[in-house]
């Protein structure tokens, strides 16, 4: 037996994401999207005994967990929130096979989700990026990963194109999938590079749009997972760190806490980044994926852009990345984004991805990333032989 | 120089303990903790030691000089309160000491770029005097 027992993805439920959505609570969202994740594993509401939820700022802000049993009319025997931010995704899933392989539950709900009202409310946070960044001028993450961006381009002379590849390969990527946000809207090189800066040397066209949305994974025992409908997809490595929270306290600018993620999870699956069918890379900006594919090793550092040119990043290609369109071409509902990687990963691996399957989808990276390229979280997944 | 002190913007959430990194800033001095037990230097000011969680930490003036390790020139600014004075530049600023920190990039001359070396400028943001850095 491995270190998870045998624990699988069953189930996966996802929403289409929207711009607005006036009046609607996000446990009405998490309700949703669970319904379709049960009935896509065949799995009874009754059955679910594991749930792991996400923070809700300005909704719930404490008992979280029971919060949404008690909607959902769930009573687990394990229940927790996962604070990892666009890693909470990737997080939950290793955390709930580490429940099931301990013998705590057996079918574990991991669940995302958040509604997108007008109103965005002032942060009342007294924290240390409140107290030593914000006064400055550098509130929200676009700065920071512009910083990040910057950093990059000095230390190795990435240029702003080599950057705008990823946005436009993403994008073409989310032609093929109608629920995305950019879904008939591609955008060139070009059109990614003319968008506004909003802070060099980060452009608006690499930049995730917000969206809200839900998405939902359940994950079972080795004994659960034989009886459902769909053909198991196993977690075959996973590997967690996180490093810190502001960027000023970034150990480095140019590689990331994935770096030793992706290694433990890929010693864990006796696997490597080149023997991965998919890269559902986490990608909030175009510099995330970028490090990402050096921290992976698939290029020397400073060197993703050639990686980039000769990859060929579709379904088709050498190295599909991110085939639903990443966050950056299906957008991203909050801390849900992280979670459409992992929901990608499954369909490709269960070869359910209509219009954008990969042939022979055996094994896939799904990373997930949190604040300031603090929060880090890698899975390796694999079909069921 | 861009006047920044009519800004709308908000300033620091000061507590005792941070209070004097802020007052020092205002004097024109750069405050920074040491540790008395691994001897290593600390920002952001904090309870305990990041290094060996010693509590015996002691301020001490830092030279307010660093070099520009990454910076942005921000368009739209995450703040409202910051429109007004846009485009504007902040920076992530090594400071000689070792540690890191962000601030306010002074506007100078000509645009900043990675590796120039930064010295601590006390300025008036909002109506309340920062540790801002301006280009040697």
């Amino acid at each position: 037996m491995d270190a998870w027992a045998g624990a699988s993805i069953v189930g996966i439920g996802e929403l289409k994401p929207e711009r607005r959505t006036e009046g609607v609570t996000t446990l009405e969202i998490l309700a949703r999207v669970s319904r379709l994740a049960a009935l896509d594993a065949g799995v009874e509401p009754g059955e679910i005994d594991g749930l792991l939820v996400g923070p809700q700022v300005g909704e719930t802000p404490q008992h979280v967990p029971a919060t949404v049993a008690e909607y959902l009319g769930l009573k687990p025997t394990m229940a927790n929130v996962v604070d990892l931010g666009g890693a909470s995704g990737p997080g939950m899933i290793w955390r709930a096979a580490a429940a099931i392989a301990s013998g705590m539950c057996e079918t574990v709900l991991c669940v995302l989700g958040n509604h997108r009202n007008p109103e965005a409310p002032r942060s009342p946070n007294r924290n240390p990026i409140r107290e030593f960044d914000v006064p400055f001028g550098a509130s929200g993450a676009n700065i920071s990963y512009a910083l990040l961006m910057q950093a990059h381009m000095a230390s190795y002379g990435s240029t702003a194109e080599d950057f705008a590849l990823i946005a436009a390969a993403e994008r073409a990527n989310a032609q093929r999938n109608p629920n995305a946000i950019f879904y008939g809207k591609p955008a060139s090189v070009a059109d990614i590079l003319a968008s506004p800066m909003v802070a060099s040397p980060l452009h608006l066209l690499e930049i995730v749009m917000p969206v809200a949305g839900g998405e939902a994974v359940i994950v079972r025992s080795a004994k659960g997972a034989g009886k459902g409908r769909n053909k198991p997809v196993r977690l075959l490595g996973a590997g967690e760190k996180v490093t810190h929270r502001a960027v000023s306290q970034a150990p480095s600018l140019t590689s990331g806490p994935l770096k030793p993620s992706m290694e433990r999870a890929f010693a864990q699956a006796g696997l490597a980044a080149r023997d991965m069918s998919l890269l559902s890379l986490y990608d909030c900006y175009t510099i995330m994926v970028a490090t990402t594919i050096e921290d992976a090793g698939l290029a020397p550092p400073g060197e993703f852009g050639a990686f980039l040119r000769d990859a060929g990043l579709g379904p088709d290609g050498q190295y599909p990345l991110n085939t639903h369109g990443g966050q950056l071409g299906f957008g991203q509902p909050d801390l849900a984004g992280g979670m459409t990687h992992v929901v990608e990963a499954v369909r490709q691996l269960r070869a359910d991805a209509a219009g954008r399957q990969i042939r022979n989808a055996t094994t896939a990276l799904v990373t997930g990333n949190g604040a300031t390229m603090s929060e880090a979280v890698a899975l390796v997944l694999g079909a069921e032989a | 120089m861009t006047d920044l002190s009519g800004l709308r913007t908000p300033g620091p959430t000061i507590i005792a303990l941070t209070e004097p990194f802020w007052k020092g800033g205002e004097e024109g001095h750069l405050m920074i903790q040491r540790c008395r037990s691994c001897g290593r230097v600390v920002f952001y000011p904090r309870a305990i030691c990041p290094h060996c969680w010693s509590e015996d930490l002691a301020w001490e003036q830092a030279s307010g000089r660093g070099r520009l390790k990454s910076f942005s020139e921000v368009h739209k600014p995450g703040h409202p309160g910051w429109l007004p004075v846009t485009p504007y530049v902040v920076g992530l600023v090594e400071l000689e000491e070792g540690p890191t920190m962000l601030s306010h990039v002074l506007a100078a001359g000509r645009p900043p770029k990675v590796g120039d070396t930064l010295v601590m400028e006390p300025t008036d943001i909002g109506g309340r005097i920062l540790p801002a850095f301006r280009l040697e």
